[in-house]
């Protein structure tokens, strides 16, 4: 809400200056986010009168004017504005002044006809954005006085961004009312001048809803002058916060709600059919708002009724058929309360959001109605003349918002605040909030005011006590409570050793958005994403992703486009799976990498990627939850994987991931032209760690047997290696593969593998005949089991 | 005969000049071999009579020691010369860059985040998380943000056709914390959040911790405390702090908090406040024995102040020449 200081000052006037005031505001709770000047750069132009019209000699659309400032010679200014006419005050500025746009008048011809000056129009002032004609300043505006001191200006404005619970501040009252509080300034009351009924006109108003219209009070006013303009004062001050004069019914009503916060309601009386009644609406009816658009209403919304069918909404915005136009003589003017619980999100649910509906949703005070009509009726009597009728008021008083007494604990709010207040300064502060404070023996007993819809329990209390005592004035106290230690749980591989150590294989860790493109995810999932959003930001982040990879592969090539050689990522995130209603969230460590195997350096020959460098990366990572794990690689058919150079990873027999080649049809689609490697681990399965069982290691030498077989080239290394483990078990510590070899010596379709047995007893040194036995079982099971030959 | 001092010294001066290994060799075979000049000396020693030969012999063995001595120190000195011009021909260029594999690096918002966990662990604090697609029970009501309360218009939500959300906040963590392991209870929540806004300064998701501390006789000073103590250890400086009274459903009293940036300028960098009994209580937790505080900051907020980082959305375009500078 934006408030204008000199408006605030009329309310209250706390001896502090803008800057100060704004920062008290803020440390209040009202969030000020910004404080600007208003009206400023206006020295040096006066009020003038125009004495004088006359056509300009060579064009029709310029008058030559002749305007006095109550000193010295009259000023012979040229005018483009059609709205300037003899007797008219208005601003002027002579040849020297600097306008608020930095432009520094200077006497000029225009057209033959010297200028000694301009009249301003707002726009030229930087009062608003009216260019069609100059200010025309009322009849009282003191010729020759400065425009600036007349207007009130420089004015501070102040933007307040309030919170959702003070729906009480959203007025000059509610701002001055916290004000006091905080500043002990007092409040300045502004006395009405209550119009007495001429007439005896009244609308009658029924409330067959009591409990939605507890309060609703009106007033006729009939005969007002339709030529009628809303004065400069109101427009100004309207114009400062933010609000374009419409018509003086409608100002009128903005000004009082922001005077005290009420919204009103300016009705023409004329089109009014019977009675009026605020009733629940039934779903489906139909109104055609002030904006022009209809809408058609939902059963739980309250709106304004007559004979004629749905009139309005309640709180929220008027009707079209009952609005005020230019030739509105007779007025309602409505000032109701509609409580909160009625209006929440029922401007939402339309789409629509007023000065109205926010005041009514966060509450305003039922106790306001009356004085928001008089006040309205006295301002449009002052404006537009007309005749009142008599105040009506509807008041269902067993339907007011109940405001039972509260207990505030002296020992509670020392409790929760960690400080102990004076007791004097604590009844002072809710003495000077308008709260009703009664001393009892733990403490006070507090009856909060009918606008304060925020404050219903203790702790409400506690937090007005402390916001106004101010949260700089509690102490810093370092909590004692005892703290059980914490488990250092080492069933799960953290994930900083995860990022750790794949940072030190050289990724470079990622985030992508955890919402992807359906058809992107589906590509690298093989089936459509079961989390579509209802409401995305874009089609490119409307799913929730199933794989980590589409995110990796974008990065990925976006990095390529822009020239980076060799690209490895990393990301620690969830994926999402299963259906809505029995939704899984996995937690992922995947990784992505392109270009050579290694960063390019002399003395190393450039190598592109290959699956088993990635296979590496992967090992690494599954090999921190330690060794009590078994991790087998099985081939894989994959949607995103290229058949052959992808692989299942499994845990025990469990699958934990998958790696390989990105499939050559979808790097096209991403526009890599290089070979991509990805992997993703299931992290919840794939990083709990066992606890690591030491055992004694051998005192005694280890002996190496080497052999190289010839088998069918698709018996798989791991194949061979767990037969030839299995013929020894407790002497073969280690089976290696140091080369396989298929060309020019092995026959098609046959490989040449060689493995290096590594055996060991813990309880003495093997002889070269042990190592011999163990060999050549070895070999006849290789024989044995895949037809292997012994190569020489 | 030549006297055994010429002797003597002819044999240092052989040695000296000898220019390398092999020569001096040559001089030691010379000298000291089978048939060199001292050795040969010894051996005709018989033929002086025997009264003489004690103390000849002891001239001559000790004119040995000298030029064995001799020779040792030189051998020595040609020997690391030579190693010396050895390695001199081993010598590389230190400057060439070194060989293998690179590093990578963090993300810089999971460096800042890693370093909160990291500080509030240390603190005694555990460390718990949730679900992302969040139920709107956890989210808003279980937080005293019931249906249509205004509160709700300030998290613009993502929603998922049956009613499902994705977390605005990782507030929920409280609730399901709290449900699970009751009071009392320490921990912070680190997570992604979403919300559906997307400029300059905000991205549809983002990256919260939460903080929640429930005890009995916890207050609003050891609120500020904790965060006071944090802010500093974060920054790693001295650092002012202003607690400004805000709104926030789950908590009351609340606050922003900001940090003086410079001479006048103060940086929102957190919400928080004492946690509302009503949340307590829709926990499970009972309000009058405990009272607790709860805290909620943006990751990357404290990422691009700890970094410098100008804008925000340079976090999600994983452009590795950014991401590069945060190893």
């Amino acid at each position: 809400m934006r408030i204008a200081e000199s408006w605030l000052r009329d309310w209250i006037d706390p001896d502090l200056d803008t800057t100060a005031l704004a920062e008290k505001l803020t440390m209040a709770g009202l969030e000020v986010d910004g404080v600007h000047t208003e009206g400023g750069g206006l020295e040096g132009v006066v009020i003038g009168e125009v004495t004088d019209v006359a056509k300009h000699p060579d064009a029709d659309r310029l008058s030559v004017c002749r305007v006095i400032t109550g000193q010295g010679e009259p000023v012979e200014v040229v005018c483009g504005a059609p709205n300037v006419v003899v007797g008219m005050k208005s601003p002027l500025a002579v040849p020297g002044v600097k306008l608020p746009n930095g432009l520094k008048l200077k006497k000029s011809k225009i057209r033959g006809v010297v200028s000694n000056g301009m009249l301003c129009s707002a726009e030229e002032l930087e009062l608003g954005d009216d260019s069609d004609g100059i200010i025309s300043l009322p009849a009282d505006a003191p010729v020759g006085a400065a425009l600036a001191d007349y207007l009130g200006l420089p004015d501070g404005i102040i933007d307040v961004d309030l919170t959702p619970n003070r729906g009480d501040c959203f007025s000059m009252l509610g701002i001055a009312r916290d004000l006091a509080a905080l500043t002990g300034a007092p409040l300045k009351v502004q006395a009405i001048d209550v119009v007495p009924a001429s007439i005896d006109d009244t609308q009658p108003v029924e409330t067959p809803l009591p409990a939605g219209c507890p309060s609703f009070a009106g007033r006729v006013i009939r005969n007002i002058d339709r030529n009628a303009r809303s004065p400069l004062w109101m427009t100004e001050r309207l114009r400062r916060v933010g609000l374009r004069p419409i018509h003086p019914v409608v100002d009128v009503t903005n000004y009082v709600m922001l005077e005290f916060g009420q919204p009103l309601h300016g009705y023409d009386y004329t089109k009014i059919r019977g009675a009026i009644r605020p009733r629940a609406a039934r779903a489906g009816e139909k109104v055609v708002l002030l904006d022009e658009k209809e809408i058609t209403l939902h059963d739980d919304t309250l709106v304004i009724t007559d004979d004629s069918g749905v009139i309005g909404l309640a709180g929220i915005m008027g009707g079209l058929s009952t609005a005020v136009s230019d030739d509105t003589v007779d007025v309602f003017f409505e000032a109701a309360f509609w409580p909160p619980a009625f209006m929440a999100g029922q401007a939402r649910s339309y789409g629509l959001h007023t000065d109205a509906s926010l005041r009514f949703e966060r509450g305003v005070d039922p106790h306001e109605q009356v004085r928001a009509v008089e006040r309205a009726t006295a301002l449009l009597v002052q404006i537009a003349g007309g005749e009142a009728g008599p105040l009506t008021h509807v008041l269902n008083a067993a339907e007011l918002p109940k405001r039972p007494a509260i207990v505030l604990r002296r020992e509670r709010l020392a409790h929760l605040l960690g400080a102990r207040i004076d007791d004097a300064v604590v009844s002072g502060i809710l003495e000077r909030l308008g709260l009703g404070v009664e001393a009892v023996e733990s403490g006070w007993q507090v009856t909060p005011p009918s606008y304060r819809f925020d404050i219903n329990l203790e702790v409400d209390l506690i937090e007005e006590v402390a916001r106004i005592y101010g949260y700089d004035g509690i102490p810093q106290t370092t909590a004692t409570a005892e703290t059980p230690l914490a488990r250092a749980g080492e069933s799960e591989v953290e994930f900083d050793r995860v990022a750790q150590t794949l940072i030190a294989r050289d990724y470079q860790e990622v985030v992508n958005y955890s919402f992807v493109d359906r058809d992107t995810d589906a590509a690298f999932t093989g089936e459509t994403s079961g989390f579509e959003l209802s409401n995305p930001i874009s089609s490119e982040m409307s799913v929730m992703r199933g794989s980590m990879w589409s995110g990796l592969v974008t990065s990925a090539a976006a990095n390529v486009a822009r020239q980076q050689e060799r690209v490895r990522l990393f990301e620690i995130g969830r994926s999402f799976h299963g259906s809505p209603g029995s939704h899984r969230e996995i937690h992922r460590v995947a990784g992505l990498a392109v270009g050579p195997a290694v960063p390019e350096q002399w003395g190393t020959k450039a190598r592109p990627l290959d699956f088993f460098d990635i296979k590496a990366d992967v090992s690494a990572l599954l090999e921190l939850a330690g060794d009590a794990c078994r991790h087998t690689y099985e081939p894989l058919e994959h949607p995103a994987l290229q058949v052959g150079q992808s692989a299942k990873v499994l845990r025990d027999g469990v699958e934990i991931g998958v790696l390989g080649k990105l499939h050559p049809s979808l790097a096209k689609r991403f526009e890599i032209k290089r070979d991509v490697y990805l992997f993703e681990i299931n992290a919840d399965l794939a990083l709990v760690a066992g606890v690591p069982a030491a055992k004694p290691v051998s005192r005694y030498p280890a002996i190496r047997r080497d052999i190289a077989v010839v088998v069918d080239e698709k018996v798989s290394a791991a194949a061979i290696v767990d037969a030839v483990a299995s013929t020894a078990p407790a002497l073969i510590r280690d089976v290696k593969i140091f080369d396989v070899y298929q060309g020019p010596g092995i026959e098609a379709g046959l490989k040449s593998i060689a493995l290096g047995l590594i055996l060991q007893e813990t309880s003495r040194t093997l002889t070269d005949v042990d190592a011999d036995t163990v060999t050549s079982s070895a070999v006849r099971k290789l024989q044995q089991d895949f037809a292997a030959e012994l190569r020489d | 005969m030549q006297a055994l001092t010429e002797l003597v010294e002819a044999a240092a001066s052989d040695i000296d000049a000898a220019p390398d290994l092999a020569a001096l060799d040559g001089v030691r075979v010379a000298y000291l071999g089978k048939k060199g000049e001292l050795t040969l000396r010894l051996k005709s020693l018989s033929e002086l009579p025997a009264d003489e030969r004690p103390s000849a012999g002891q001239a001559i063995n000790a004119a040995k020691q000298q030029v064995q001595g001799h020779y040792n120190a030189r051998r020595k000195a040609l020997e690391s010369a030579a190693l010396e011009r050895e390695l001199a021909a081993d010598a590389v260029d230190v400057t060439l860059p070194g060989r293998g594999t690179a590093t990578g690096g963090q993300h810089p918002v999971w460096r800042a985040g890693r370093r909160i966990e990291r500080i509030f662990r240390e603190a005694g604090f555990g460390v718990r998380s949730g679900p992302e697609i969040e139920d709107d029970f956890h989210n808003f009501t279980a937080l005293n943000i019931p249906e249509n309360h205004p509160a709700r218009a300030m998290h613009d939500t993502f929603y998922f056709p049956d009613g499902m959300l994705l977390r605005t906040h990782t507030s929920p963590v409280q609730i399901r914390a709290m449900v699970e392991e009751g009071a009392p209870i320490r921990i912070i929540a680190p997570g992604r959040v979403y919300r559906r806004d997307y400029d300059q300064t905000h991205t549809p998701m983002f990256h919260q911790v939460e903080g929640l501390v429930v005890d009995r006789g916890i207050s609003f000073a050891n609120l500020k405390a904790v965060l006071h103590q944090f802010v500093e250890a974060f920054f790693e400086r001295k650092i002012d702090l202003r607690f400004r009274p805000s709104y926030f459903p789950f908590t009351e009293p609340s606050a922003e908090v900001d940090i003086r940036w410079s001479e006048d300028k103060w940086l929102e960098i957190l919400g928080c406040g004492m946690v509302h009994p009503n949340v307590l209580e829709s926990a499970g937790v009972d309000s009058e024995t405990y009272t607790g505080y709860a805290f909620g900051m943006g990751i990357e907020r404290l990422a691009m102040l700890r970094y410098g980082v100008m804008d925000l959305r340079t976090f999600f375009d994983n452009d590795l020449r950014f991401l590069r500078q945060f190893r």
